[in-house]
């Protein structure tokens, strides 16, 4: 099984994040995302949460005005893509404290490092919801004692 | 950092851009970012480099391109500290991908990293090498990530986990580097690791057919095992999803049992108590659930057999498609598809449940019910599936009609038991649905309709019903104008009565009838009216009562423009009227048409043999087409506006022919009938080129010459039109119709005088067509001048029609203004459009150019493209 991309597109159309696993020019990623939002957000609420589009399976799901949608093969089992877009979002609602589309924006980096724990290389890598919380935390703590050092360091020589 | 900065921070170029009202304004924005990002690049300046690149993150998801970033992203790995690689990774990963060749550059760097001390760091460079690794980086930097599945934190090791899959990908023969590593990775405790690894192990098993092979004996056992302890582990909230400890461990684990137990008993034995427990005690009332029930479904499937698990199998998926959640329904139709191949029967239990999802409100559901349907119809079924089908098709939406009609007449001609139910499943069809069904099915059907002779007259009889029900079903019409014209005589005496037949009564005026309201009806087109014609030539020599109300019916098209129905017409009324003692042998009933040949043709993908035979097309000797090049040209040049001038011109030389032409028009055009007044107008454009040796510069000429077009059409126009009108009866119709064949889509061909290239259709789809045709000026032979020649097909009117062309370097491209940029539909006139193509490289290197026409089509945009390669060599 592989994910060949995740993208999230706003109820306006406008991409949120992209991740792609499997090579696309940015030519056809931007077609890609086109022709996607607008299979995707014309589906009406009582529908499957699957899409056929070009031989492959687009999973989405719909969270406030955010559609989170991974891309797998044919004969991938999709019930256990909705697990997984479920667990990413819990993962940034957990990050974030109740996620909003905000967030994603202007902190569009922490949901792709906390993408980056959940998924290499198109597959899963994590299935504990603590242990990815004490990567990013961890991470984030190194960067926050960089600065700090940093800050005094200038302070130094602003002195 | 500096605080006295005036660059913006990352938060306010985000608040800034979502402020814009307009793309516009967005696009400033943007471009101002840019512009100091650019800046600070070429400063290489390094404190605000890592907001530098977030920012461009940013900018690039909203589609601007941001290459100049690329070089940002290596610098920033290339810094010792972790916040600087974090964002440079990320950059890295969302800024390129790996057919890039900067992504050598970080080969590098990523190998330091990868034996870094900081396990944060080497998981970045893990992570990146995982995401974009090309095959070349793969292979260099292999070794490390092999050590790295042995680092001593678990959360390296599963990286490097799927970083290998990743590799083995790329590289398939290192894949026996990683059959250890795996193994002893498969023993672990840690869920991330064991998922990645069992992953992993899949993949392995997947390139090498040994590795499988070592799996198999290996690591089955210890797999099992896993999974019993998975399924039987008590609470834990850290991987507990509604009620199920780690679904995704379990379903990987089923995932790689499946691959090692497809096609070895011995193995399918170990795994078969599990497999039982997993599909008889997992919640399905949950998606976690159902997603391990899927995937262990198809884990049964495909090891060795074992008749009771795949009874269990076979009844989750009953129970799914049964399921409210529409999911899970679309899922057990796709499995039960995969099912059919194992036990075809047990499918079919499930086939009335599978009937309802074809009517489901959900395409994606109808879609894959619909093709199970497909598959699970027989000799046995076919008649009460085609039943229910049908009758489906009545309240069907629109948009699933046609792939509904498509299987349908595809079932119908796969399994027909007999002749008559073929015949009445697709007049069914039709009359739902006729307008979705394709040409090849209802040319099918007349195939098979001339095969059964018993039956001609049953058929003609429920045509003759079915038209006056779904005479709005343009399929329905041309079959029965065609039955009617073929079988007329049956329909009105009762000829071969089945039993189950009611008799009626229709008489011989009752029967033109029809044919006349289908010629007349405002939705008929060509093929159907030139159908009817056909058809009443027939008719009227089975029916001689009729044959004045019929030869009135067909006169009526005499002055159709459509060329097709003016010439049948015509070519019709006089064998009513002339040919009376040859008339009934011509009209005698079509032969039987053969059903071999018949699908053979379609077999190969060509359009159907039927409608060639039906009447006679238009075949016009080759000779006469060469009047028709410049008549075309001149007629569409008086239909538009003429092109503006763009260059000046010496107006004296186009006064002075401008009325040369004038005369001679004027003189010939009145004298002589119209194919010489066309070949005069030949010779004068050839006057206008061979002029232009004389000095001034071929594009000045080229503009004089279409000038001069535009001045000569109209009374061209007129000398050609007058005799027509006046006599077009006297004249023979052929002649006619040689003049006008330049309107139909056919290629136009050149001109005698120019040098011999034949013209080439450039671009063809079904509404539109490019022609260009070549000319070269003696003495310049790397000039080549084109006329470009585009004819819309279709019905529509497109409109800002813009024509845009580009040429490698060693051409130089020179586009005069087009002569409309309104493009009338129906062929009924073209765009012509000139162009100079200058061969730097003559003799050597032929042309090739690429093309893109853009237009508006009811007001939205249309866009086409296409390489042109098949230029004549010596351009």
């Amino acid at each position: 099984m592989k994910i060949h991309f995740v993208v999230t597109i706003s109820r306006q159309g406008k991409v949120r994040l992209t991740k792609w696993y499997s090579p696309y020019s940015h030519k056809e990623r931007s077609k890609v995302i086109q022709e996607l939002s607008r299979v995707i957000l014309t589906r009406g609420p009582n529908l499957c949460n699957i899409v056929e589009w070009r031989g492959f399976k687009v999973v989405y799901r719909r969270y406030a005005g955010l559609y989170f949608c991974m891309c797998v093969n044919q004969e991938d089992n999709e019930l256990e893509i909705l697990e997984i877009i479920q667990y990413f979002v819990e993962t940034l609602n957990r990050y974030f404290g109740s996620v909003c589309e905000l967030d994603l924006i202007f902190h569009f980096h922490q949901t792709y490092y906390i993408l980056d724990e959940i998924l290499i290389a198109g597959e899963l890598q994590e299935s504990s919801k603590t242990t990815v919380h004490r990567l990013i935390d961890a991470q984030d703590s190194l960067v926050e004692a960089a600065k700090e050092k940093e800050n005094t360091v200038s302070y130094i020589i602003a002195q | 950092m500096n605080p006295f900065s005036s660059e913006t921070r990352l938060r306010d170029m985000i608040r800034a851009i979502r402020a814009c009202k307009t793309a516009a304004e967005e696009r400033a924005v943007v471009r101002k970012e840019c512009a100091s990002i650019r800046a600070a690049v070429s400063d290489n300046d390094n404190d605000y480099r890592h907001r530098n690149l977030a920012k461009l993150m940013f900018i690039h998801m909203l589609g601007y391109p941001t290459h100049f970033g690329q070089m940002e992203c290596l610098k920033l790995i290339a810094a010792p500290g972790f916040p600087e690689k974090r964002i440079g990774y990320l950059g890295l990963m969302l800024l390129l991908d790996e057919r890039q060749e900067v992504l050598m550059l970080v080969t590098n760097s990523l190998k330091q990293d990868l034996n870094h001390t900081n396990q944060y760091i080497v998981g970045l460079a893990l992570c990146a090498l995982g995401n974009i690794s090309s095959a070349e980086m793969a292979r260099d930097l292999a070794p490390e990530v092999e050590r790295l599945l042995q680092f001593r934190d678990p959360n390296v090791r599963k990286k490097a986990a799927l970083c290998s899959i990743r590799i083995i990908k790329k590289v398939p023969d290192l894949a026996e580097n990683f059959v250890n590593p795996v193994a002893s990775l498969l023993k672990e405790k840690h869920h991330g690791v064991l998922l990645t690894a069992i992953q992993l192990c899949a993949d392995l098993c997947t390139v090498s057919e040994e590795a499988l092979e070592y799996f198999r004996k290996k690591c089955t056992e210890g797999l099992v095992k896993v999974l019993k302890d998975a399924v039987n582990s008590p609470y834990a909230p850290e991987y507990d999803i509604s009620g199920i400890s780690d679904p995704f461990l379990q379903i990987r684990l089923l995932r790689i049992l499946r691959i090692l137990g497809h096609g070895d008993a011995d193995a399918s034995d170990l795994m078969n108590d599990i497999l039982a427990q997993v599909a008889t005690k997992t919640e399905s009332n949950k998606n976690a659930g159902n997603a391990i029930l899927y995937e262990c479904v198809e884990t049964i499937m495909s090891i060795e057999d074992s008749g009771g698990l795949r009874v269990l199998a076979i009844n989750i998926l009953g129970r799914f498609l049964s399921n409210r959640d529409n999911n899970i329904r679309y899922v057990a139709l796709n499995m039960l598809m995969k099912a059919i191949s194992v036990d075809g029967q047990a499918v079919q239990r499930h086939r009335a449940t599978i009937l309802e999802c074809v009517k489901d409100s959900d395409a994606s559901i109808r879609k894959r019910a619909l093709e199970l349907v497909y598959l699970l119809v027989n000799e046995t079924n076919v008649k009460p599936l085609t039943k229910e089908l049908i009758d489906y098709l009545e309240v069907s939406d629109q948009d699933f009609k046609g792939d509904l009609t498509a299987k349908i007449c595809s079932i119908v001609e796969k399994l027909s038991p007999e002749k008559i139910w073929y015949i009445d499943q697709m007049l069914k069809v039709l009359c739902e649905a006729g307008n979705y069904v394709k040409d090849e099915v209802w040319h099918g059907l007349i195939v098979v309709i001339t095969n059964a002779s018993n039956l001609h007259g049953y058929t003609v009889r429920s045509l003759y019903r079915a038209i006056q029900t779904s005479g709005d079903q343009e399929a329905v019409v041309r079959v029965a104008v065609w039955c009617i014209g073929e079988y007329g005589d049956l329909l009105v005496n009762n000829i071969g009565m089945l039993e189950l037949e009611e008799p009626i009564t229709v008489t011989e005026n009752d029967t033109v009838d029809v044919i006349e309201v289908a010629i007349k009806h405002h939705t008929s087109d060509l093929t159907t009216r030139a159908m009817c014609l056909t058809a009443l030539l027939k008719l009227s020599s089975r029916f001689p009562s009729c044959s004045q109300r019929i030869k009135d019916i067909v006169n009526q098209s005499k002055g159709s423009l459509l060329l097709e129905l003016q010439q049948r017409s015509i070519e019709f009324d006089s064998i009513i009227e002339k040919h009376q003692n040859l008339r009934s042998a011509l009209v005698e009933r079509m032969p039987v048409l053969d059903e071999a040949t018949y699908s053979g043709r379609r077999a190969g993908s060509l359009p159907a043999a039927v409608s060639t035979s039906q009447g006679n097309p238009l075949q016009i000797p080759n000779g006469v087409h060469k009047t028709a090049a410049p008549l075309l040209d001149l007629l569409d040049l008086s239909a538009d506006d003429p092109a503006p001038q763009s260059s000046s011109s010496p107006n004296f030389l186009q006064d002075l022919l401008g009325g040369d032409i004038l005369s001679s028009v004027s003189q010939s055009g009145t004298t002589q009938p119209q194919k010489s007044g066309a070949d005069v107008l030949l010779d004068l454009l050839s006057t206008g080129s061979s002029l232009a040796q004389n000095g001034s510069s071929t594009a000045d000429i080229l503009l004089i010459s279409q000038d001069n077009k535009n001045k000569t059409s109209v009374n061209a126009l007129d000398s050609l039109s007058s005799p027509m009108a006046n006599s077009a009866q006297s004249l023979p119709a052929s002649s006619i119709m040689d003049l006008l064949d330049g309107f139909g889509p056919s290629p136009t061909v050149p001109n005698d005088n120019g040098p011999a290239y034949p013209p080439l259709v450039a671009f063809e789809s079904s509404s539109l067509s490019l022609v260009f045709n070549f000319s070269k000026q003696p003495g310049s032979p790397h000039i080549t001048q084109i006329e470009a020649n585009f004819t819309n097909k279709s019905s529509d009117i497109y409109t800002d029609f813009i024509f845009q062309a580009a040429v490698p370097k060693f051409l130089q491209l020179h586009l005069e203004p087009a002569s409309s940029n309104t493009l009338p539909g129906s062929g009924n006139g073209s765009i012509t459009q000139k162009l100079r193509v200058t061969n730097n490289q003559h003799g050597k290197k032929s042309l090739v150019m690429r093309i893109r026409i853009s237009y508006k089509l009811n007001n939205k945009d249309m866009l086409e493209e296409g390489q042109i390669s098949n230029f004549p060599r010596d351009l």
